[in-house]
């Protein structure tokens, strides 16, 4: 288990002090200047070489995505964009950090924005974290007070404006390109790539978008090293993460764990164990809603990072664990999942606002047993043709968990499919006695 | 995607209030000046505030002539984003999050009580105090099942906690926004798990300091290093707890193979290790050199 001193995120139930005061007693904002002294650069290769991959879903390395924007100004300003529109479902992590531990990523932001060479830098939050906005703003207010970002941010002669900005309930507004184009005032409809956002993002100026998590590490990066970060976890899955724990657990939580946390100890040392026992369970959503489930044979030895998860066909995501136990109707539990993508699709390319709602009716039948098994594969080809053929990743992400239910439960949607049969024609028997 | 159409019903006009008509003013600040479209999201969720929670034509109108934008595109944002209420709602706006996290902890059970003390969904009750909707995600997964009653969360609800409470919000009566069951904030329902050590909190006691202490700087001797391991192969320093993958390439690197190397170590053979490599005390902390006297017995 990780131990407390490595922990980063010392306030994350909220016991302490939110407040500058309280936060810089717990480390935040020690010695900033000089972290910025030491140069942009410095920064960007501190933060590649903590291997530190986006904490969002994709695991993007960090200090690479930074490496990208440009280092010398054709005319046009650099942003950071901060994406705190946490809205995967399972994930409720970034909640944690803004209205426990906001400056974290206050000092985070200025870390990073003065890497990249960036002025200002927006916090694009959900609409619904009402009271985060305004914790995370009064927090922001004290950091201004305290001259800590502003002209002249710590005394080291940048200057650097932070602004938080809201949506108004969308999930695809945390898709980067979406997230430009609302933080513009438009509809959350994702752009086309290329070009990227590094070097036409918002404003149609180099933009890099990071994750509320992988900003708020930076700072203690920087303070105890790459070395330190890098030591934690396994190669290329390095560093602490915070994993959401919902579902059939007996106490459901967050937690910050090391990378590569074995999925057992996880779910038995913080979340008390699954509900009635560890043969009690079913399935594991392993990384938010968009990752393929996994059956609870796979689950005996996994380990929770990006690497050895893709091994399994899934994915670390948001690492936010939703446990299913043995009560659990799997099929219903994914067919929600396509009810929300079909709600959040935002319309823009066919095979996805189609396909999410053909998927959502189809998968809603089999959850009662009225289908055919053929019916089967030919959703799972639907999926596949959603899948990959959008301008961004919710078609993929509505497609995964209907594919990884077909993977591993086929024989539960096939023996649903036979009880609704052969209830029917039970039925039909009857109604024909009945008759005669 | 799902149809949204602005209500039936409209007032004549809307305007902001004085207050918020100087809030508003405040927010374009933010935005580079040609660009005040950005704030359409944020001002139009400050008229649905003053217009009891909905958002009615005239105040998407106003809005987007306070903006200099076309009224159609304004009209786009407020069909788009689904916290924008066309239609009016009860003075307590129940959303109710059922989302597979939230479904799998009984958020079903919250919608049959929704419908018993309110009724069907998206109508405003006869005493026009509540109206409920089932949204998506709420992003409170860990808490499950919550809803978001106006601005506030309301989490860790089963169906007799979430009917006194609604009972409560009827009779007028304060109640306690966060978790219904008392946890603090996300941590596990008896207390965490984590974050015990009473150092963390002590400003004397644990701070990552950047800077070396002088005294040990001073003290500090390099120790011997080897160029290549000792008849062919090194030992598995991983076995030294504290020691991971990257940890051992370091030492690798710096020419440390076995255990028997770090047993050897001296205080100052320690402190110039720790200083080389910005550790910070986690050689004594993690007490390597016990570990590796041990390791290199048996070997």
């Amino acid at each position: 288990m990780l131990s407390d001193r490595d922990r980063i995120f010392t306030n994350l139930y909220g016991l302490h002090d939110w407040r500058l005061r309280g936060a810089k007693r717990r480390g935040a904002w020690d010695g900033t200047k000089g972290l910025m002294a030491r140069g942009h650069d410095w920064i960007v290769d501190e933060v590649k070489a903590s291997g530190l991959r986006g904490r969002g879903g994709a695991g993007f390395p960090t200090g690479l995505k930074w490496s990208f924007m440009p280092k010398k100004s054709d005319g046009r300003p650099n942003y950071l964009v901060v994406n705190a529109d946490e809205s995967e479902p399972g994930t409720c992590k970034d909640r944690e950090i803004m209205r426990h531990d906001p400056h974290l990523l206050i000092e985070g932001c200025l870390l990073a924005s003065y890497a990249m060479r960036a002025h200002a830098c927006y916090i694009y939050i959900r609409g619904e974290f009402i009271h985060e906005r305004e914790r995370l703003q009064a927090a922001i207010d004290e950091a201004y007070d305290a001259g800590l970002i502003g002209k002249n941010a710590c005394g080291s002669g940048w200057t650097f404006d932070l602004f938080v900005h809201h949506g108004a309930g969308a999930y695809i507004c945390g898709e980067e390109t979406a997230l430009l184009e609302s933080l513009e005032g438009k509809k959350g409809m994702p752009r086309m790539k290329p070009p990227f956002p590094a070097n036409v993002g918002l404003y149609g100026a180099p933009t890099t978008v990071n994750n509320v998590e992988s900003i708020a590490v930076t700072g203690a990066i920087l303070r105890r090293g790459a070395v330190w970060f890098s030591s934690l976890g396994r190669p290329n899955n390095t560093g602490t993460k915070l994993f959401s724990i919902s579902g059939h657990v007996n106490k459901p939580c967050n937690v910050e764990e090391e990378m590569g946390i074995p999925f057992r100890e996880l779910i038995d040392k913080h979340a008390g164990g699954v509900r009635g026992g560890w043969n009690n369970l079913l399935a594991v959503i392993p990384g938010g809603s968009s990752v393929p489930c996994l059956p609870a044979a796979a689950c005996k030895d996994l380990l929770m990072d990006f690497d050895s998860l893709k091994e399994q066909k899934s994915g670390l995501g948001t690492a936010a664990v939703i446990v299913m136990d043995k009560s659990t109707d799997i099929i219903r539990a994914i067919a929600r999942l396509s009810y929300f993508y079909k709600h959040e699709s935002c319309g823009q390319c066919t095979p996805c606002r189609e396909g999410t709602g053909w998927m959502w009716r189809v998968i809603s039948r089999m959850a009662e047993g009225r289908a055919e098994k053929r019916e089967i594969d030919m959703l799972l080809q639907v999926t596949r043709q959603v899948e990959g053929h959008t301008i961004c990743a919710l078609g993929d992400a509505a497609a995964w968990p209907v594919q990884g239910l077909i993977r591993h439960f086929r024989p539960v949607i096939e023996e649903r499919i036979d009880q609704y049969a052969a209830k029917a024609a039970g039925d039909g028997a009857r109604r024909v006695e009945a008759a005669e | 995607m799902s149809v949204r159409r602005l209500a039936a019903e409209q007032p004549a006009n809307f305007r902001f209030s004085a207050g918020n008509l100087s809030w508003a003013r405040r927010q374009l600040k933010k935005y580079p000046k040609t660009r005040k479209a950005s704030a359409v999201v944020p001002l139009l969720w400050q008229a649905q505030k003053q217009n009891d929670n909905w958002l009615p034509r005239p105040a998407i109108e106003y809005v987007a002539k306070f903006l200099d934008m076309p009224v159609i595109r304004v009209m786009e944002i407020a069909t788009f984003y689904s916290m924008f209420n066309l239609q009016p709602v009860g003075r307590h706006f129940v959303q109710l999050c059922g989302t597979t996290p939230c479904w799998l902890r009984g958020a079903d059970d919250l919608k049959a009580v929704c419908r018993t003390l309110i009724g069907p969904e998206r109508t405003v009750s006869e005493d026009g105090l509540f109206s409920w909707a089932e949204v998506e995600c709420l992003g409170a997964c860990c808490n499950a099942p919550m809803v978001q009653i106006n601005d506030d969360y309301y989490e860790d609800l089963d169906a007799r906690i979430f009917t006194k409470l609604l009972g409560d919000l009827r009779a007028g009566k304060q109640i306690k926004t966060g978790s219904q069951t008392g946890r603090e904030g996300s941590a596990p329902s008896n207390g965490p798990t984590t974050l015990l050590d009473p150092k963390l909190y002590n400003a004397a006691g644990f701070t990552p300091k950047t800077k070396r202490s002088a005294k040990s700087a001073a003290k500090a001797a390099k120790p011997k290093f080897l160029k290549s391991p000792r008849s062919g192969a090194g030992d598995d320093l991983k076995r030294i707890k504290g020691i991971g993958p990257k940890l051992e390439g370091i030492l690798n690197d710096l020419g440390v193979f076995h255990f028997h190397q770090i047993a050897a170590w001296s205080k100052g053979n320690v402190a110039w290790v720790d200083g080389h490599l910005r550790f910070k005390g986690r050689i004594e902390r993690e007490k390597w050199i016990a570990q590796a006297r041990k390791l290199a017995g048996r070997g």
